[in-house]
């Protein structure tokens, strides 16, 4: 926080819900941000949200619990809310409005940066192209991840998204020696989280020794409602900073965007808003674009950011205004899928409704392999065939299948077993390509219509274990 | 000018003290930073305005200045082959990557202008005054403007290079005054440019797209819609039929949508060659981008913004395309700004003009007779965002009653990475019998009867696979299983075209219509096979199927020996399986 630039003293009148008014004895203007200082000595963060001629609103960050009216001295900073930033973030943990909570020392503050943002020019922005490895093959062979994407995890509840999570931290990789010349960091958010969760986090990235490249906020489900909403602009204030300052690939994974969206719709609720769908706020669209959007590539700049936000899906359901509205802005969706997780497949990752948008543009020649976009496309064709197989055996039974169905079937269930299915082992990119041509050998060459007859040749029937006689 | 002093603010509207008169939508400007904004109520102690800049700093006091006229762009020669943002103000500028408040617009730049008048000539509104070159290979003509009466020329520049906001041109008006005309002029961006008469269209707005082409065409001048849940694939079409379509020019406006995109679409125009005239797409192409987290206000502009341009490129006699994505963000913008002015709330919290909004917007799509004579089309298309990708909802139910040409995008086509994941079943072209003739006259004499067929075809196919679920495939009679093979053709080698495809992403309308030959050559052939008792299966695993259902992908645009070539073995294939059939039921 910088200085204040004015205090007043003995200005409010009235505090209702999270907002508190003030007399307007003071020039100040719209967004700025405040600090209110109760009798009791209490600090809490507020930011002006309205103006008339005679009074000042301001909506309050912090629990209003507690609160008097007489003797609080609100300073004001002139300006929106900053956080500020400088080297030796690597390895910090912070909560949800950057004070630290590791009891080390203060940052050194180089840097005063708008915790919203401000929106990137499209004009200045550089098309993500560059493949990052996250070591599931789900992932990396079938929706790979580029750098500067953000491509959301929908959970639910009870799914190992945490673990998930956790091994994309400390698994993930730029490929090559890209990772030691530019540098990789990892951002890691955990919004409105339970204790135990955070330490889950905290733990399992010491022990792997991920921590040391990683900066952690954590805001917790005990922190104020208000506080869930800035938790995530305090993250990626920080990994902007890492990024277009320092020149660092960032990873940023925001967990869990539902708790957000709640938060969200509490504080319009108390501020008396016309809710939208289900109850949210009907800008809950723009809001979430303020976040995801601040993913990407700068001209010019050496780094990018890269965002994983994760949520959960309220009753599975993907029609949900959550997934529903973060699916409309983030760059595909990898969905986890319960029935996968009962079969004990990990990562559970249902990959019909899962894709990545920016794929295409970070896989192929002279990026991944030649012949990745043809496989994926060819197994996404497969595994669709074979899902709809699966359906038609479970009417007509197996033996009302012809032979070719029987083998879709055998491809799926292969499929499900030995590509989607890798347990706690990461996988590099060559082994899931290995994987998925493995997969696609037992299918008949003549129905694969994604790949050309090369293709074929080289990675099927050459290789085959039992060589099929080439017609 | 007027002013006011602001009284109260929050978020980006604000109210004002008048001193002096305001106009209902006249254009102001907020601060010492000319915050744009736009009048959208008035008292007579208080006006109203909405703010297409973000507000942060903003105080009671501040002076609020009128302009005098409705929220206006500047069109003109320098806006082609560029990008701006939802009020026509360039986002070009590198040197700050950010959007940052109080953007100006575009200054003036130096054109070359050739006259085609003389002093003495008589001009009518919207006539030709002079050629301008903006070093794009599009030559653009400069009108009289169109809210300027005629009159007669009194003075004219030389062929020369000029500011495009000084006069070059000077008339005297009917009512005496003497008029000056510059390169640029004013437009007020709701109120739609005059035109001499609107035309019926015959002609095609081709897209390089077969199933649009072919079974679900648009008209020039004409409208369609792209309804579709998230990842469904509707910007990756538009901005597919951007880079084909037969436009003279494209305006494409990214309304509330991915800065990514943005970037990836400005990339790939200025990479891609026009395939008509050999020069970057993006030179014929203006790009509108109001991304997501830009000022939601502004978003309900861009819209209008966007098709002003369009039409000012209408009136010049050019054909126009232009896409809007999404019109949904679009309608949510409309739903916020009446939120905020306390009207009452219709369907889905829209307000009630939601679909007379629509209806104006569409209907702005016209092939016409400018007011100088020439033949201009604008075409809309429209991209929408149904919540939960339900196609009941308010915009797409209104949106469905006002166009031309409805693609339904279907999620099951998508996840199956089948693209475009266009619905034959939810789709609809309400022209298609309008446009039969000219691809008659285009040499694809059978087109609407193939296209018939294909229809058909895919409408069985939905029946069938729901019974084949219930008895199996192989429980169907034989001519039933043909039919799904020849609907597996017509999907996966017609309707089936990957934009990333680099032999497939575009098929001229030759390469349509042999596509469409050969298919029909299998279905009868096939057919005839199936009377000669060789059973569907038998047909689907000659390599010659395989051939077919790779045609797209291996036969390139121009290599019609290949095409015949292919033609050549499907017939002699079906001629020795049926002779084989004959000789195996003879002995
Ligand atoms: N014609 C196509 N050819 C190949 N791939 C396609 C095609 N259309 C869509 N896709 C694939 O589908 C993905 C999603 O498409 P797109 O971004 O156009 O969806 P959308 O409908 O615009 O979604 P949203 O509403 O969220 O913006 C693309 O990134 C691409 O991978
Ligand atoms: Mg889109």
């Amino acid at each position: 926080m910088t200085y204040a630039r004015l205090v007043g003293e003995e200005i409010a009148n009235r505090a209702e819900g999270p907002l508190l008014f003030l007399s307007r004895s003071l020039d100040v203007g719209l967004n700025e941000a405040v600090e209110v200082e109760g009798a009791d000595g209490s600090v809490r963060l507020g930011r002006i949200a309205a103006l008339d001629e005679d009074s000042i609103t301001v909506e309050m960050l912090d629990d209003t619990a507690g609160l008097a009216l007489q003797g609080t001295r609100v300073r004001f900073f002139g300006e929106p809310l900053r956080f500020h930033v400088g080297p030796g973030l690597l390895g910090r943990v912070f909560n949800g409005i950057g004070k630290p909570l590791d009891g080390g020392p203060p940052l050194a503050a180089e840097h005063a940066y708008r915790v919203d943002g401000l929106p990137i020019k499209p004009t200045a922005r550089e098309a993500p192209s560059e493949f990052l490895e996250t070591g599931f093959t789900a992932i990396d062979l079938m929706n790979s991840l580029v750098r500067g994407q953000k491509l959301p995890l929908f959970s639910g509840g009870g799914l190992p998204h945490d673990r998930i999570a956790v091994d994309i931290a400390c698994n993930a990789r730029l490929p090559g020696d890209t990772q030691e010349a530019e540098g990789f960091a990892i951002v890691f958010a955990g919004i409105g989280i339970p204790h135990d969760s955070a330490e889950f986090f905290r733990e399992e990235m010491e022990k792997s020794g991920a921590l040391a490249r990683t900066v952690l906020f954590l805001n917790l489900a005990s922190d104020s409602s208000a506080q869930r909403l800035l938790a995530p602009r305090f993250a990626l204030t920080a990994a902007e900073y890492l990024a277009f300052v320092e020149g660092m690939h960032v990873l940023v994974i925001l967990t869990d965007l539902t708790n957000y969206c709640e938060a969200l719709r509490e504080v319009s609720a108390s501020r008396g808003e016309v809710p939208s769908r289900k109850g949210y706020p009907g800008y809950m669209y723009s809001d979430l674009a303020t976040l995801y959007e601040r993913a990407g590539r700068i001209r010019g700049k050496p780094g990018s950011v890269t965002q994983v936000p994760i949520l959960t899906m309220p009753n599975d359901d993907i029609t949900h205004p959550i997934p529903d509205l973060t699916g409309y802005i983030t760059e595909g969706q990898i969905v986890l899928d319960r029935d996968l997780h009962r079969r004990d497949i990990y990562p559970p990752i249902r990959l019909l409704p899962s894709l990545s948008r920016l794929m295409k543009d970070g896989i192929g020649k002279g990026r991944t392999h030649a012949d990745h976009p043809a496989l994926a496309a060819q197994l996404y064709a497969s595994y669709s065939q074979a899902q709809q197989t699966r359906v038609l055996a479970g009417v007509v039974g197996e033996d009302g299948l012809s032979e070719d169905d029987r083998k879709l079937l055998i491809f799926g269930d292969n499929f499900e077993q030995k590509v989607i299915h890798q347990g706690v082992d990461a996988r590099t990119l060559e082994e899931s390509l290995a994987a998925g041509w493995s997969a696609l050998r037992g299918l008949p060459a003549g129905e694969l219509h994604r790949l050309d007859d090369r293709q074929i040749r080289e990675h099927l029937l050459d290789r085959a274990p039992r060589r099929e006689p080439v017609s | 000018m007027s002013t006011a002093e602001t009284t109260w603010i929050s978020g980006p509207v604000l109210r004002a003290r008048p001193d002096g008169a305001f106009r209902l939508r006249e254009s102001v400007t907020v601060g010492d930073q000319a915050l744009l904004g736009e009048v959208i109520r008035i008292a007579r102690d208080e006006i109203t305005v909405q703010l297409y800049e973000d507000t942060s700093g903003l105080r009671p006091g501040i002076e609020v200045t009128g302009s005098g006229r409705l929220l206006s762009i500047r069109l003109g020669p320098a806006i082609l082959a560029g990008i701006f943002d939802g009020l026509l103000r360039p986002i070009a500028d590198i040197a700050d990557p950010y959007v940052k408040p109080g953007m100006q617009v575009q200054p003036a730049r130096r054109f070359h202008f050739t006259p085609s008048v003389c002093v003495g000539d008589t001009l009518m509104p919207g006539a030709a005054i002079g050629e301008v070159a903006n070093g794009t290979g599009i030559a653009q003509r400069c009108l009289v403007p169109a809210d300027l009466s005629g009159g007669r020329v009194t003075a004219i520049a030389d062929p020369g290079e000029y500011p495009d906001d000084q006069p070059i041109c000077w008339i005297d008006a009917a009512d005496g005054r003497n008029l000056a005309i510059a390169m640029t002029h004013e437009w007020p961006v709701r109120v739609p440019r005059p035109v001499q008469a609107r035309l019926p269209s015959d002609e095609p707005m081709l897209t390089g797209q077969r199933v649009i082409d072919c079974l679900f065409p648009v008209a020039r001048g004409g409208t369609g819609a792209i309804p579709g849940g998230f990842g469904t694939g509707k910007t990756v079409l538009l901005e597919t039929v951007g880079k084909w379509c037969n436009a003279d020019v494209i305006v494409y406006v990214g309304c509330g949508e991915r800065g990514n995109e943005m970037a990836g679409l400005l990339a790939e125009f200025s990479e891609l060659e026009d395939p008509r005239s050999g020069r970057p797409l993006l030179e014929r192409t203006v790009v509108i981008a109001n991304t997501s987290n830009m000022p939601v206000s502004a978003r309900e502009a861009s819209i209008y913004t966007g098709i002003t341009v369009a039409e000012y490129f209408r009136d010049q006699g050019m054909n126009v395309t232009l896409m809007a994505d999404s019109t949904s963000r679009w309608a949510e913008a409309l739903r916020e700004v009446s939120g905020r002015l306390g009207e009452l709330p219709g369907e889905a919290g829209y307000p009630a003009y939601l679909s007379s909004r629509l209806a104006d917007f569409y209907e702005r799509a016209a092939r016409v007779r400018t007011l100088g004579g020439e033949i201009g089309s604008v075409t809309l298309l429209g991209a929408v965002s149904p919540p939960s990708g339900d196609f009941s909802e308010p915009v797409t139910t209104h949106t469905r009653r006002y166009v031309g040409s409805l693609w339904g995008l279907d999620a099951k086509r998508a996840q199956a990475r089948f693209y475009p994941a266009i619905h034959p079943l939810q789709s609809y072209s309400l022209v298609a019998g309008n446009l039969a003739r000219w691809w008659h006259t285009a040499g694809c004499t059978r087109w609407q009867e193939l296209r018939r067929r294909f229809l058909t075809l895919l409408e069985d196919e939905a029946r069938l696979e729901r019974m084949a679920r219930i008895i199996g495939r192989d429980a169907m009679p034989a001519r039933q299983r043909l039919v799904l093979i020849c609907a597996q053709l017509v999907n996966e080698c017609f309707l089936r075209q990957s934009a990333y495809s680099m032999n497939d992403r575009y098929a001229s309308p030759s390469r349509q219509a042999v596509m469409m030959r050969l298919i029909g050559s299998f279905i009868e052939g096939s057919e005839r096979l199936l009377d000669a008792g060789v059973a569907p299966e038998a047909i689907r695993d000659q390599p010659v199927f395989r051939r077919l259902m790779r045609m797209g992908e291996e036969i390139e645009e121009g290599d019609w020996e290949a095409f015949s070539a292919l033609d050549q073995e499907l017939t002699a294939t079906i001629r020795r399986l049926i002779n084989e059939a004959r000789e195996g039921g003879g002995g």
